[in-house]
């Protein structure tokens, strides 16, 4: 399942990355009842698949993608409260501005910087836009978070009802065109230089390559994407808490996506989706110890399973295929 | 005569150590030449501060007649400097036809393309192809650059620094490592480079070195000590003593 990219790789597009898809549309059918659990897996996957194409293809080290994420979520939030901005296509398209914008500039600083001293910085970020949430409480609602958040209908048309049919479909739709963008670059010479980066940053100077600029770029966008993320969950829930910034769901997501796999585009499907029904179920069997059960399955993938849940899959067929000669 | 690359007085210190002092050095169109030295003579310091990976004390270096002393590694490799890596420094997990293609699209400035697919790029690959063919490992083309022999990633890293078509080419240590049996293949490599690229190589193979340059400096101390053609090296006394201590002839 994981595909090697650059310029022998083979880009169309397998049976395997309809899976996810077709997946969708049979939990819409025959699982009604699990439909808001669906968009917020939805939602993840999105916020994991951004963070893959800076973790996994561009080496960019970070634990606080987070920031984005939840300026996102208060962006979209925002506008809905104070400035009764309500249409969710335009609020999604600020969200990401806003959130490409912090990428932006506070890209302009991490990505001079490696190994630990990014990994705090990005840290040092998500806790400083943490703490703006928390302390302007006029305009963020502070530790009580900002409710009363309202959403028009989708182009006047679909409006979000409570069984969440139209929020899942509006996740779906969002996450298709955020997979499709973040598929067409990874397979593009962009795509492919963003590998060599991770592979050889130093080697990449020596060729010529603009390597600073590039990871700019991929840093913003991906910025971008994680604030489309955090503003459907806003969308989704019509609430936003301070529980969407700083360190911990930026961990969480972390984990979300070394439990799928790095690197591979799908992993950032699996992850959330293993991630979140363990933690749904775990949550309702064990209220006090879910937490146990999934630091136990990460133990597991670490230990045993590297390249995450798409890794051992790999491997498996590795088996059967060789088996098979 | 333009030189393809030139320093003039270059001095490099760090702190208290002198690893550069005053050196002159002339690179005309199309020179096989060699830079050789003892252990800790400053080569690789030498190298770094012609691409610009460490920026000179004082003094200028010159690209083509253009004086590059403040120009970035990249704006001087857009400029026609390739350079090779004493130690293998590839694209560990792509394809050997993947590391060529990268220096490539960089050469022909595509690489910040993001919506068209890296595998349509036919220009690109088949240009790629050509150099490993002519570099004799176009066969492990679809290999991971990891996994390939030792020798063979010699000559990827050559690969990837001749995608650029550079004008002046700073081979550091291109047999580093490569059993002697072996080095005779990376000297027909080199030896099947366009004539018009101008080339230095940093050896500690002599044999190589001998049979490769048409000139020869050396550098001792951070100091250019003599230079000369092969026959005028070989005969030099003060490179016998640096190479072999005082007392032999």
């Amino acid at each position: 399942m994981s595909q090697h990219i650059g310029y022998s790789a083979n880009a169309r597009l397998r049976w395997t990355e309809v899976l996810p898809w077709v997946f969708s549309a049979l939990v819409y059918y025959y699982l009604p009842e699990y439909l808001s659990l669906g968009a917020r897996v939805l939602i993840y996957i999105l916020f994991a698949l951004s963070l893959d194409l800076i973790v996994g293809y561009s080496g960019i080290i970070t634990l606080g993608h987070a920031a984005f994420f939840g300026v996102g979520a208060y962006t979209c939030g925002i506008l809905s409260v104070r400035f009764h901005l309500t249409d969710p296509v335009l609020s999604l398209f600020i969200s990401a501005l806003v959130s490409a914008v912090l990428g932006l500039v506070t890209g302009a600083i991490i990505l001079r910087t490696k190994r630990l001293t990014q990994l705090m910085l990005t840290l040092a970020i998500a806790a400083l836009c943490l703490e703006v949430a928390n302390k302007a409480t006029n305009i963020t609602g502070g530790a009580d978070g900002l409710s009363g958040v309202s959403i028009a209908p989708i182009a006047g048309l679909f409006n979000f009802d409570m069984f969440g049919k139209t929020a899942f479909l509006w996740c779906l739709l969002v996450l298709f065109v955020g997979w499709y963008l973040v598929r067409r670059v990874i397979f593009s010479p962009f795509g492919a230089s963003l590998t060599g980066i991770r592979e050889n940053n130093l080697r990449m100077q020596a060729i010529g390559a603009g390597v600073y600029g590039k990871l700019m770029y991929v840093y913003t966008f991906s910025a971008a994407l994680a604030g489309i993320a955090g503003a459907l969950l806003t969308q989704t829930n019509q609430f936003v808490g301070l529980n969407v910034l700083g360190f911990e769901p930026s961990g969480e997501l972390l984990v979300m996506l070394i439990l799928g796999g790095v690197g591979r585009m799908y992993g950032a499907f699996v992850g959330p989706i293993v991630f979140l029904i363990a933690q749904d179920f775990l949550a309702k069997q064990f209220p006090e110890y879910w937490t146990l059960g999934i630091g136990v399955l990460l133990l597991f993938v670490v230990l045993f399973a590297r390249g995450g849940i798409l890794g051992m899959v790999d491997r498996i067929l590795g088996l059967f295929k060789g088996s098979a000669k | 005569m333009t030189m393809a690359i030139q320093t003039k007085g270059v001095c490099m210190s760090f702190g208290a150590l002198t690893v550069a002092e005053d050196i002159n050095f002339e690179l005309p169109v199309g020179a096989r030449h060699a830079l050789i030295g003892p252990n800790g003579a400053g080569k690789t310091t030498f190298v770094n501060l012609l691409t610009g990976r460490l920026k000179p004390t004082s003094g200028s270096v010159f690209l083509g007649g253009l004086d590059v002393t403040h120009l970035s590694q990249a704006d001087r490799v857009k400029k026609g400097l390739g350079r090779t890596f004493q130690i293998n420094t590839l694209f560990n997990k792509m394809s050997v036809l993947d590391n060529v293609c990268l220096s490539i699209a960089e050469r022909e400035n595509i690489s910040n393309q993001f919506w068209s697919t890296a595998a349509s790029q036919k220009r690109i690959i088949e240009e790629s192809l050509e150099l490993l063919n002519l570099l004799g490992i176009s066969g492990d083309s679809k290999v991971l650059a990891k996994d390939l022999p030792y020798g063979k990633q010699r000559l990827v890293e050559m690969a990837i620094a001749l995608g650029l078509k550079p004008k002046v080419l700073l081979l550091d240590e291109p047999a580093a490592g490569v059993p002697s049996v072996e080095s005779h293949r990376i000297l027909q490599a080199i030896d099947s480079l366009p004539s018009e690229i101008a080339i230095m190589i940093i050896e500690h193979d002599m044999d190589l070195v001998f049979k490769f340059a048409k000139k020869i400096t050396v550098l001792v101390q951070g100091k250019v000590l003599c230079e000369g053609t092969p026959d005028e090296i070989a005969n030099d006394r003060r490179v016998h003593q640096v190479y072999l201590g005082e007392g032999h002839e």
